[in-house]
């Protein structure tokens, strides 16, 4: 057999603590990559909305002129969608008119669509948010509680209860916890209305027909991961160090949770959108959700493209907002944050 | 300054005049920004069993690995035999690569779960079509050599133990009659008492095959139970080799005697 | 010898319930439209009636049956549901196989692409195809299932990354097998489990999403009905009937519940975490007790039994007594109980484990009850066999290495940093005042190992319990790692409770060696008797003749090779 001996043990460059890569600060590299994630959704809403009038099966003038539209009113929608002008030059200047935040203006009412997005946006961001801010707030020590209280075994009736409680809620669809929820406290009971914005306390119950589900839904991916911290060997370790149950739990198991917990809460939250459009018919609520069905439902692309990109780019937002807050909380997560689940 | 050593003394019949079961000259690893190994140069010759030694960092797996397929050198040259691996291209290929076999170190990773032993074994033999009834013969005089029962070829890898499945690895390995099989740790995971069925067992199997071994642990007297030769790698380079009846009461390199000295129970231990 | 995973008990109570309600809600689906589509469908003058003894759940304003109509509505519902999440199911299982086929580039750009796409509540694709075509059956089944299919692809994509790492893929893949046989024999029978599962969670998710666009008008349109559009029918005869709303509600709630049902059960038949069930143990009432006469024994166990509950005797009855400042050693292979029995005398049983002893102290603290936090802490050290997990990989390392001093000796936190940091210099760790800032993967094993040990004996411990703390060092580092443990036992006198597999290291470190097998000890040495060899027990025996020997008597033969070395 041969062999070389290097004499020399070679010292290769050990790997340079916390850099991967040539030069740039981990922070500057994290925004450039969401930046980019950022302008990628853009691009694609773009496109997307873009093409939802030329792909209209049949004549896409004729559809959005109506049945029972005249010959001539459907040649005056073929100019407005501007649909005589070859493919690349409609997307010019449906860009440029983003761009410029000018949407168009809706077919059915006249109203400038970006007046219309204004106008209801805030609607839909009152109830979004409240919903989750209370979902995260009742969900997680919730989540927690149950693990904590539940581990090894104990307490099985909390654990079966909690199971079947959450199952439960999480099993009733938002527009049908909505509608049960106007015909138990609004119409039978009374105690807050039934539709529209008018009150404070119209916001109570859109707001709760939102929040039940992916609160039960989060309360069991927090007690699922809580449950998996458990069982690490650091707690362990503080275990055998006794520091006591509080002690243990904020500072060797709530930390170690909070990765896995945001970044799926994340993608949580941002389907919150979803359920905020049907949550708005079930209670005429004036927001973008209710804005999108109408629109869809008579046709009128203008609309229905400008807040189909609204509602894209909110989406990708909250994505965004859940990987800055993971970053800060724990440096490590600058290199991938919630895409990497 | 480097220098090259030669088995001083003849070795024995068999490769003596063969050309190297496998070699590789300047290899070098990079992962990421991280050099692994540097501009390494070993020779196995056919036939013998060689052992490789060292420590965490060492390179010893990277080594194995590279030889295998699994890494890419991003240096140097590997041959299996006398034909330098990157100069050969498809079907070619595919038949060179096969000349050198992989164990792994994880009985319980290794095979599939849902495929018998048998269709893992034929397998190996056939990566088409993989069906066992076709070479029947040679499946079950392939776990003869590692003393398992033919009627092992229609059972699952659960109903196995850890001991058992390894035996079935390194069948996998032999069945092709591969020119060099590395074995990536093979006893590491194992009980004191299953090692010690493994390394009988290797060395009954020496007699009945033609293969050389790269046999690779971080555990000295295993390898001395096992090999021919000795190579002792320490941060991605080679610092002594030689044949296991010299390197051990003879260690040339400050490392090698730290390791030695390092076994509990060796002359060199001592706690104070 | 491991059990197969298909004997795990399969029919749960909770797959059970979610299969008999399943089958219900087909049966339903098949056989209700043809025998209830008179009262479901046809037009009577009986608007609007309560329920009563004909109507179980009243009219709708058209004199139809509601609850005739809600089970009717079941065959289109399901039949959409399935249509959709088969799309998702198997449109995302091909894209993500082919992600993995393919080469890097195109993965990763595929796999960003996903990225963005799985950020979309799905209701957003729904939107642009119900925009694109006009709202009917077909295009709500279209749009959900496109809109599933990035999340499915992605998973997919995961999970064979995941499986295509493990050894026999691998080897299949050394073996020359080509990339769509290992996906099609290999990766996708053992990820077949996983799928179904989400497939379950997939199926669920399509039933109301596509019921909740039926809700708000884009999906199925009237005179058809699935449950969804008649919930938004009762929404007209809300104020006059709100019983309408139960038949619908009642129906989609029970359908998703069932899925679900059969999907948890199906996770946690996967998963065996899950199966364990607590053991019942009543802690003794006095925290203290005290040694018999003559007792002088730092550590006595006396009988200690050791057993899953309703299962197997892992520990039978075993008994040892450690002096003050003497090293014991429990040596046994896998299986033998010995770090059961280590960990029962820390004070750190697993939950599920049932635990009895006539005798279980460390001094006078009896371990069958609850001893004082604070002096179990103090007296007692432990050290873990694997240093990659032992530490809580967010906190940095001078916090945790100085939790007993600060909560337990109530030292400051500046006094305990600089106590830490001398202890950390006494076990040879350079840079200590650094290493405490440092995050626990910034060490290497060896060191975080020795500081393991520096913050144990920081409190002056009488015993220190260690399980197999080298065992996943290498041999150098374990060298290290014994001579300071040597070391603390010459100078401190600590007791020690060593755990291990290796008789070549405790005959090195130890004064008595416990072998055990099986549960129970076979053997009782002293180091001097193991170094003679004068074992009893054929057990310890074919365990030292198994340890392969380290010879290095000088070659007989002059080897004749000539060597040079450079420098080192």
């Amino acid at each position: 057999m041969t062999a070389t001996i290097a004499t020399e043990a070679k010292r290769a460059p050990g790997p340079r603590a916390g850099r991967r890569g040539p030069g740039l600060h981990p922070w500057v590299r994290f925004g450039l990559r969401r930046l980019g994630g950022l302008l990628l959704s853009f691009a694609v809403l773009t496109i997307v909305t873009f093409l939802i009038v030329p792909l209209i099966p049949g004549d896409p003038a004729a559809v959005a002129a109506g049945d029972g539209a005249s010959a001539a009113q459907i040649d005056r929608m073929r100019q407005e969608l501007g649909l005589e002008q070859p493919l690349l030059i409609q997307f010019v200047d449906y860009f440029r008119g983003i761009i410029t935040l000018d949407l168009g203006t809706s077919f059915i009412s006249g109203e400038e669509v970006s007046h219309v997005i204004f106008s209801r946006f805030p609607f839909t961001a009152q109830i979004a948010l409240l919903a989750i801010v209370l979902v995260l707030v009742i969900a997680v020590p919730a989540g927690m509680g149950v693990a904590i209280l539940t581990r090894g075994g104990r307490l099985p009736w909390l654990d079966h209860g909690f199971n079947v409680v959450t199952g439960f809620i999480y099993a009733v669809p938002q527009y049908v916890m909505g509608t049960l929820l106007v015909v138990v406290f609004a119409v039978t009971l009374g105690w807050f209305p039934a539709a529209g914005a008018a009150t404070l306390d119209s916001l109570v119950l859109p707001t709760a027909g939102l929040m039940f589900g992916p609160a039960c839904v989060i309360a069991r991916v927090v007690r699922r991961e809580t449950a998996v911290v458990l069982d690490k060997d650091y707690v362990r370790t503080a275990r055998g160090w006794r520091l006591g149950a509080a002690r243990t739990h904020l500072r060797y198991v709530l930390p170690n949770l909070i990765t896995t917990t945001l970044t799926l809460s994340g993608l949580i939250l941002a389907a919150q959108l979803g359920g905020a459009v049907v949550i708005e018919t079930v209670f005429a609520w004036p927001g973008l959700g209710q804005g999108i069905v109408n629109a869809i439902l008579q046709r009128d692309y203008p609309v229905i493209r400008g807040i189909i990109l609204v509602l894209g780019l909110l989406a990708t937002l909250i994505i965004i907002l859940v990987d800055v807050v993971l970053a800060v909380l724990d440096p490590r997560n600058l290199g991938g944050g919630s895409h990497d689940a | 300054m480097n220098i090259t050593t030669a088995t001083g003394h003849a070795p024995a019949a068999r490769g003596a005049a063969r050309p190297p079961a496998a070699s590789v000259k300047g290899l070098t690893v990079t992962f990421g920004h991280t050099e692994v190994l540097h501009g390494v140069d070993l020779e196995i010759p056919d036939g013998r069993v060689v052992g490789l030694v060292g420590e965490s960092g060492s390179g010893k797996s990277t080594l194995g690995k590279t030889l295998v397929g699994i890494n890419k050198p991003s240096g140097g040259t590997v041959r299996i035999g006398t034909r330098d691996l990157s100069t050969v291209q498809g079907a070619e290929r595919t038949a060179m690569r096969r000349e050198v076999q992989y164990v792994p170190q994880d009985p319980y990773a290794s095979l599939s779960p849902r495929r018998t032993i048998g269709q893992t074994l034929a397998e190996a033999l056939d990566p088409h079509r993989a069906d066992p009834r076709r070479h029947r013969e040679r499946i079950a005089a392939a776990l003869d050599q590692v003393r398992l029962e033919p009627k092992s070829m229609d059972k699952y890898p659960h109903q196995f133990s850890g001991g058992q499945r390894q035996r079935v690895a390194i069948a996998r390995a032999l069945i092709l009659d591969p020119k060099l099989v590395i074995a990536d740790e093979i006893t590491s995971a194992l009980d004191v008492s299953v090692q010690a069925e493994i390394i009988r067992l290797l060395q009954s199997v020496r007699g009945e095959t033609d293969s050389a071994m790269l046999f690779i642990s971080h555990n000295l007297a295993v390898v001395q139970q096992v090999c021919d030769d000795v190579v002792v790698m320490y941060r991605g380079s080679i610092v002594e080799a030689g044949p296991v009846e010299r390197v051990y009461p003879n260690p040339q390199h400050g490392y090698t005697r730290k390791l030695l000295a390092s076994v509990p129970g060796s002359p060199g231990f001592s706690l104070d | 010898m491991m059990p197969s995973p298909l004997t795990r008990r399969f029919w749960s109570p909770t797959m059970t319930a979610g299969v008999l309600i399943l089958a219900a809600l087909v049966l339903t689906a098949l056989f209700a439209p043809p025998l209830l589509r008179a009262d479901a469908d046809t037009l009577t003058g009986d608007a609007a009636l309560g329920p009563g003894p004909g109507h179980w759940l009243g009219t709708d304003d058209f004199g139809r049956d509601v609850l005739a109509r809600a089970l009717t509505a079941t065959r289109l519902t399901l039949a959409m549901t399935a249509g959709a999440a088969g799309i998702s199911v198997f449109a995302g299982t091909a894209i993500g196989l082919a992600i993995w086929l393919s080469t890097q580039r195109v993965r990763e750009a595929a796999l960003r692409l996903l990225e963005t796409a799985v950020a979309y509540p799905s209701l957003i694709f729904a939107l642009v195809i119900a925009a694109i075509l006009e709202p009917s059956p077909t295009s709500a089944v279209l749009a959900i299932g496109i809109s599933g299919i990035p999340s499915f692809a992605r998973i997919t994509a995961n999970l064979a990354s995941s499986v295509s790492h493990s050894d026999y893929v691998v080897t299949a893949r050394l073996l020359g097998v080509s990339p769509l046989r290992i996906a099609l024999r290999h990766m996708l029978p053992n990820m077949a489990e996983p799928l179904l599962i989400l497939s379950a969670t997939v199926f669920a998710l399509a039933l109301v999403e596509i019921s909740a666009l039926s809700f708000i008008g884009l999906g199925v349109q009237s005179p058809d009905y699935d449950f969804g559009r008649l919930l938004n029918d009762s929404l007209d005869s809300l104020y006059t009937q709100p019983l309408t709303t139960v038949g619908p509600s009642a129906m989609i709630v029970l359908t998703g519940l069932s899925i679900m049902l059969v999907g948890d059960a199906m996770a946690a038949h996967a998963d065996p975490r899950g199966q364990r069930r607590r053991a019942v143990r009543k802690p003794e009432r006095n925290q203290t007790v005290a040694a018999p006469a003559g007792d002088t024994a730092l550590v006595r166990v006396e009988n200690l039994r050791i057993s899953l509950p309703g299962g197997p005797e892992l520990v039978k009855g075993v008994s040892f007594g450690i002096e003050p400042g003497e090293v014991v050693a429990l040596v046994g292979e896998s299986g033998s109980g010995k770090s059961l029995t280590a960990m029962c005398v820390a004070g750190l049983p697993s939950d599920e484990l049932d635990v009895r002893a006539d005798t279980l102290r460390i001094g006078d603290m009896n371990l069958l009850a609850r001893p004082n936090r604070s002096r179990l802490a103090q007296d007692v050290g432990i050290i873990y066999q694997d240093p990659g997990s032992t530490f809580n990989p967010s906190l940095r390392l001078g916090g945790q290495l100085t939790e007993v001093l600060r909560t337990h000796l109530k030292m400051g936190r500046r006094q305990a940093r600089r106590r830490m940091a001398e202890a950390l210099a006494s076990v040879e760790i350079t840079q200590p005042q650094q290493r405490l800032r440092q995050h626990p993967h910034e060490l290497s094993g060896g060191m975080r190992q020795r500081a393991m040990i520096a913050a144990s004996m920081a409190t002056k411990p009488k015993l220190l319990i260690a399980d197999e703390p080298t065992t996943a060092l290498d041999v150098t580092v374990q060298a290290e790692v014994l001579r300071q443990f040597r070391r603390i036992h010459r100078h401190e006198g600590t007791a020690m409770l060593f755990i291990s597999h290796d008789l070549a290291v405790v005959e090195e470190l130890c004064d008595t060696v416990l072998v055990m097998r099986h549960g129970q000890i076979v053997e009782r040495l002293t180091a001097a008797q193991l170094r003679q060899r004068e074992v009893t027990h054929p057990y310890t025996r074919s365990l030292l003749a198994a340890i392969p020997a380290l010879d290095l008597a000088p070659a007989t033969v002059g080897a004749g090779t000539i060597f040079q070395e450079g420098t080192q």
